[in-house]
């Protein structure tokens, strides 16, 4: 059998004679390879950052809000009248067995105020088990307590935006700062979040007492209302259940009629970012898979030049054969021909794919992800197309008869 | 032990009504160590007759029996080993690799026994020695005369040390010069080595090197005897 790093210099030798054309056919792969790497970092990217997103919601959330879902499940007029309570959160707490924590809401947009620095951000009432329910985390500092709530105390935990805009490079814990002209101390800041999926700044909040929001920030005109509650599920298998016990206990509570509508809206979050991510997902297989029409064209655009190759070179082959050439020295001579053009191809097309995806990140603005594994599948699948292809012609090379080749004109 | 035995071989070239009866029963023997000139008009049969024993073709009936193995039921690849290994062919056309150079041309049997580089390299260089072509090595085949193609084409049938070389009509194209440089280089191997040599040729003045005369017409063997000494 001939040795294989022979054969490569060979085939090296033999596309070198064509360069233009060998140039040519590799521009095939090239261009497949390129798609398939470029599409699929776009698609990587989008899902990454759609999980990412995700986990910074806080897992397993379920959203409580006021307000009806009509029977084609458009909200309707939400938030526009408080109906939930306090109470309402602490009997979900209490009774639903699906529910590990509740965390009600009551927000408005403040002032804020520290030496002469000023910043508007939403202030947030709510209570301990927010840190909990949205799986946040403090950098430094202490959460406030229940002992805190039930006191109404003058405290506060600072998103890092908010820090970033108000201390500059001093320490916020233990400082005093103003919300509405009250003064406030600085208990702790909470871990940096990101965007939310839709696109807000997670980090841009001020985190209170939900009584001292109650009592000295808001005035609200409903006493005891929260416009939101934030509800964790057990585990993932809990939140239908979850969903469910929430449904009956507010109903219950509401006192709502079995022919009424409700006057609050459950939403399971989690399952509702799920369903996103599992799109993208499939966008990203989708555009991976047009990607890889490009690269079965490109083989077949080698398929074509190794067929015209065999016949011009056919004389050659008769040669070999006469010297003592066997059927598969012959195909492995031109099935190497192959794999060498679709390979050089692939490798040119993996650093075309990995710019190209880097300039759509800059000029689009998408966050592309270029993975090791989509450069692996792109080069595997570019080698095995290089095989297929290079399979026919090398097939059809191997199987001449010694005499007619080299008697071919 | 014969070097090689053909037994009633026929050929019949058939192209829709037309047949052509290329060889028509031909038997022949030639012992190891023979110098054989095959003469004959155009279209006599000859190359014809050295293809089937160059395994190159193959016989429509007949058997040829090379070193007493039973070439005709022989797959591909076993014919392949054969070619391969027991014979040096060398065309009237020379048949060389265009774009590429004297020692890889000369190479090339021996990269489809497997042999590393380093050792193709040494061999090949040994053998272009041999025909005197040291110096030319690294010539394509066409920065070579029709005579230095002729024997980067002898170098390499005999490289792999075949028993037997074939060669049709060696000195066709090339002047007398260089003819009879050829033809006294291969009366050393034939004396030397004792490589059999059988060669086609039209000329009295080359088959004057062999000490066989075999003469062809129209498929057959007319003649066939020793060279009568001039
Ligand atoms: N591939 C082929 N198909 C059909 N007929 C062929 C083929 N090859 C040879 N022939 C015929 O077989 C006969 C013998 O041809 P061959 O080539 O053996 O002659 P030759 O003795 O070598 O002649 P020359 O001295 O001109 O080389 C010729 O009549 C030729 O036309
Ligand atoms: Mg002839």
């Amino acid at each position: 059998m001939i040795n294989i790093p022979s054969t490569f210099r060979i085939s090296f030798r033999a596309l070198r004679v064509n360069k233009m054309r060998s140039a040519l056919t590799m521009l095939g792969i090239v261009i497949g390879v390129a798609a398939v790497i470029a599409m699929l970092s776009v698609g990587t990217g989008a899902s990454t950052q759609i999980s990412e997103q995700i986990s910074s919601m806080g897992s397993n959330l379920i959203m409580v809000l006021p307000g009806a879902t009509t029977a084609g499940g458009v909200r309707m007029g939400m938030g526009s009248q408080p109906t939930l309570t306090l109470g309402d959160a602490e009997a979900i707490q209490k009774e639903s067995s699906a529910v590990a924590d509740v965390a009600p809401v009551i927000s408005e947009v403040a002032q804020v105020v520290y030496g002469n620095q000023n910043w508007s951000t939403g202030v947030v009432g709510t209570t301990p088990s927010m840190i909990n329910v949205r799986d946040w985390h403090l950098s430094s500092g202490r959460p406030f307590t229940d002992q805190d709530v039930k006191n109404a105390i003058k405290v506060c935990l600072l998103g890092q935006t908010v820090v970033d805009n108000l201390f500059g490079d001093v320490n916020p814990v233990g400082q005093i700062i103003r919300i509405k002209k009250i003064p406030f101390t600085v208990a702790g800041v909470l871990a940096v979040k990101g965007q939310s999926p839709n696109g807000q700044d997670q980090d841009d909040t001020i985190f209170v007492p939900v009584t001292t929001a109650q009592k000295r920030l808001f005035g609200t005109t409903f006493p005891g209302m929260v416009r939101i509650l934030m509800v964790k599920a057990k585990s993932t298998e809990n939140l239908p259940a979850a969903e469910k016990q929430i449904t009956e206990l507010l109903k219950q509570r509401h006192h709502i009629g079995p022919k009424q509508e409700d006057d609050f809206t459950v939403r399971n979050l989690t399952q509702f970012m799920q369903a996103a991510e599992q799109s993208t997902r499939v966008m990203t297989l989708l555009l991976g898979s047009i990607a890889s029409v490009s690269l079965i064209v490109g083989g077949i655009g080698i398929m074509n030049i190794m067929l015209v190759s065999v016949t011009e070179r056919t004389r050659e082959i008769g040669i070999r054969m006469a010297v003592g050439a066997k059927t598969w020295d012959i195909r492995l001579q031109f099935i190497i021909e192959a794999l060498t053009l679709s390979l050089i191809g692939g490798a040119v097309g993996i650093a075309a794919g990995v710019s190209s995806s880097k300039a759509v990140a800059m000029l689009a603005g998408w966050p592309t992800i270029v993975s090791p594994f989509s450069i692996l599948i792109a080069f595997g699948f570019s080698g095995l197309v290089g095989i297929f292809f290079g399979f026919y012609p090398a097939y059809k090379a191997s199987l001449l008869n010694p005499i007619d080749a080299l008697r071919y004109e | 032990m014969a070097m090689i035995e053909a037994v009633e071989i026929s050929k019949i070239y058939s192209m829709g009504d037309i047949s052509v009866n290329a060889l028509e029963r031909v038997s022949l023997t030639i012992e190891k160590g023979e110098f054989v000139a095959i003469m004959g008009p155009s279209g006599s049969g000859k190359s014809t007759f050295m293809n089937i024993l160059g395994c190159l073709d193959k016989p429509t009936s007949g058997r040829y029996l090379l070193e007493d193995i039973d070439v005709s039921h022989l797959k591909r690849d076993e014919l392949a080993d054969i070619r391969k290994k027991k014979i040096g062919f060398v065309f009237q056309g020379f048949n060389l690799l265009p774009r590429t150079s004297a020692i890889e041309n000369v190479e090339l049997p021996m990269l489809y026994d497997g042999l590393s580089l380093k050792d193709r390299r040494q061999k090949a260089m040994v053998a272009l020695k041999l025909v005197g072509l040291e110096g030319r090595e690294h010539h394509h085949p066409n920065q070579l005369s029709g005579g230095q193609q002729q024997r980067v084409a002898i170098a390499r049938a005999l490289v792999n040390t075949a028993p037997v070389i074939l060669a049709d009509e060696p000195t066709g194209n090339l002047d007398t010069k260089t003819s009879v440089e050829i033809m006294e280089f291969l009366t050393k191997l034939n004396k030397e080595s004792g490589i059999t040599i059988i060669l086609i040729t039209h000329e009295h003045d080359i088959a004057a090197y062999s000490r066989r005369i075999i003469r062809f017409l129209d498929g057959r063997i007319i003649s066939d005897e020793p060279r009568k000494r001039p």
